[in-house]
């Protein structure tokens, strides 16, 4: 007799996590299948957890969550050939007692979740591949066929937290095959270091954490950023840029990362560390256009798997968590009323996302992904232009200010021309607006 | 700087649970890769899974795989891979994520 659960949930990421625990808080009998050795073993996150959307789930996940730092300051740097300008924002008044931002690693937080989720009594199961869903002849998915033996395990309903690669639904015929230009690769090593040198490199005290987000030289003109996150004891590096400009040039992903690392304002900060792991993964950065469809007969799907990631803001897992219980609530709705997971009812998912921040933002952004995968001088020249103009502007040369401000429109029009300046700048707008 | 980076360096830190002689990604056809003139797979994958061999075709390896999937998003107006994760339990275990 094949086995009947309320609901399957399949990964054990910040959305599938989100899904399953409010399920099963709610009583119903749900089953989580992970394939990972153990939740968190096939995961990756830069990573920044933000606080508010993990409380609006576990509202007191401070007293035991393994968290990092709390982050008290962001800096963001364009990064010239052996320099950067940039802006910091500091205060001390992240220091409260529910700081909004942390680094983490990871894997201690799925093991966490993983935690939380048994002390709820859902079900979660590790190293089991899901490999396809089971329909009936309607169409209507009916529960999943794992690589388990006799592995065929049914639900009233599916929800698909299985990730950028998202290989179910894709299987399914529920979505084609992510476009280069909708992807990033991001690669990222993690740097094991002494806590006093972190505390001491970036002006911090225990528990306070820093973060710097990198444009720049470094991504060789390709669309793509960089990351230096601080941790308790460790720092975490990484850059990451779209599958189409990979594909367009010739720099490996792990190269340009030890580009990074050797850039000169970027080494004293890591010097001495050591490396304990390389990990690599896919990022969705092809917003609003490129979010699939998000529900039908029996199923839904969340978080990196519905292409839910604001590239702009870099918010992800908060999207996850937000859409994982989204789904969670609409399967508790729809059962309290005795009302059946057909699409037409599963609707009512789409609406809640439609009504939230994750749509929205999604949304307000949608231009963005084409426009600067149509644009590469917003990662190429305009770093470049911008660094040696503040070098220049800060040279003390005997040069009069007025010349110098000459000599920097000079070169700027030189690069862009006067109607390409323009342009820039309306392209930029309408990439936020 | 023009400095060779050693890939298997970095992949020697991490954990990996190996399926022997199951590998979970396979190139379809041979000749597909011979007559493709990127062969982007080659400097795309962050674990270097991919080489160009000596018959002018590319070799794949996937005990560093990190199951990222670039790889199949690169190939697919060739559709030259066939790509599947490991079996539950296999394959890169990260420790940290």
């Amino acid at each position: 007799m094949v086995e009947k659960f309320d609901a399957i949930v399949i990964g054990a990421g910040p959305s599938g996590n989100a899904a399953t625990y409010t399920l099963a808080k709610q009583g119903l009998k749900v089953l989580q299948l992970e394939r990972g050795e153990y939740p968190g073993a096939k995961n990756v996150q830069g990573g920044i957890m933000y606080a508010h959307e993990l409380e609006k789930i576990i509202p007191d996940f401070r007293d035991d969550c393994p968290t990092e730092r709390h982050i008290i300051e962001q800096r963001v740097w364009l990064l010239g050939d052996d320099s950067y300008v940039g802006t910091n924002y500091r205060s001390e008044s992240f220091n409260s007692d529910k700081p909004n931002r942390y680094t983490i690693i990871r894997a201690n937080i799925d093991k966490w979740w993983g935690e939380q989720i048994r002390k709820v009594g859902g079900l979660q199961i590790c190293e089991t591949t899901v490999t396809e869903l089971i329909r009936d002849p309607s169409g209507k998915v009916i529960g999943v066929r794992t690589d388990r033996e006799g592995g065929e395990i049914h639900a009233d309903v599916v929800i698909m937290a299985d990730g950028v690669n998202a290989l179910l639904a894709k299987r399914a015929g529920l979505q084609t095959e992510a476009a280069p230009e909708n992807v990033a690769l991001a690669v990222k090593e993690i740097l094991f270091i002494d806590p006093e040198l972190i505390q001491q490199r970036f002006g911090i005290k225990e528990d306070e954490g820093v973060v710097i987000e990198i444009m720049g030289k470094v991504t060789k003109g390709m669309v793509g950023t960089a990351f230096l996150y601080t941790n308790k004891e460790s720092l975490t590096i990484g850059i990451g840029c779209l599958i189409s400009d990979f594909k367009n040039g010739d720099c490996p992903p792990y190269k340009m990362l030890e580009d990074l690392k050797n850039h000169p304002v970027i080494k004293p900060l890591i010097e001495g560390a050591e490396m304990k792991e390389y990990a690599a993964h896919m990022i969705p950065e092809g917003g609003y256009k490129a979010v699939p469809q998000l529900y039908g007969d029996g199923w839904l799907v969340v978080g990196d798997a519905a292409h839910f990631n604001n590239a702009a803001h870099r918010e992800g897992s908060n999207l996850a968590m937000a859409s994982g219980r989204m789904a969670a609530e609409t399967v508790i709705e729809l059962k309290a009323a005795g009302k059946g997971y057909t699409a037409a009812n599963l609707a009512a998912y789409k609406k809640k996302l439609d009504d939230s921040f994750i749509m929205k933002d999604l949304k307000k952004y949608r231009e963005l992904p084409g426009i600067m995968h149509g644009n590469k001088q917003f990662f190429g020249a305009y770093p470049d232009e911008i660094t040696s103009a503040v070098h220049n502007w800060f040279t003390v040369d005997s040069v009069d200010k007025k010349t110098k401000e000459k000599q920097i429109m000079k070169s700027f029009i030189k690069r862009r021309s006067v109607m390409g300046l323009v342009g820039d700048a309306i392209k930029l707008v309408r990439a936020v607006r | 700087m023009n400095m060779m980076v050693k890939v298997e360096e970095k992949l020697y830190q991490n954990r990996y649970i190996v399926d022997e002689s199951r590998p979970h990604i396979q190139i379809k056809s041979e000749e597909a890769c011979k007559s493709c003139d990127k062969q982007a797979c080659t400097f795309c994958c962050p674990a270097a899974c991919y080489s160009k061999n000596e018959t002018g075709g590319v070799t794949l390896v996937t005990d560093g795989c990190l199951e990222c999937g670039t790889c199949r998003v690169v190939c697919q107006d060739k559709a030259n891979i066939a790509w599947d994760y490991p079996r539950g339990g296999y394959g890169i275990s990260y420790k940290f994520g």
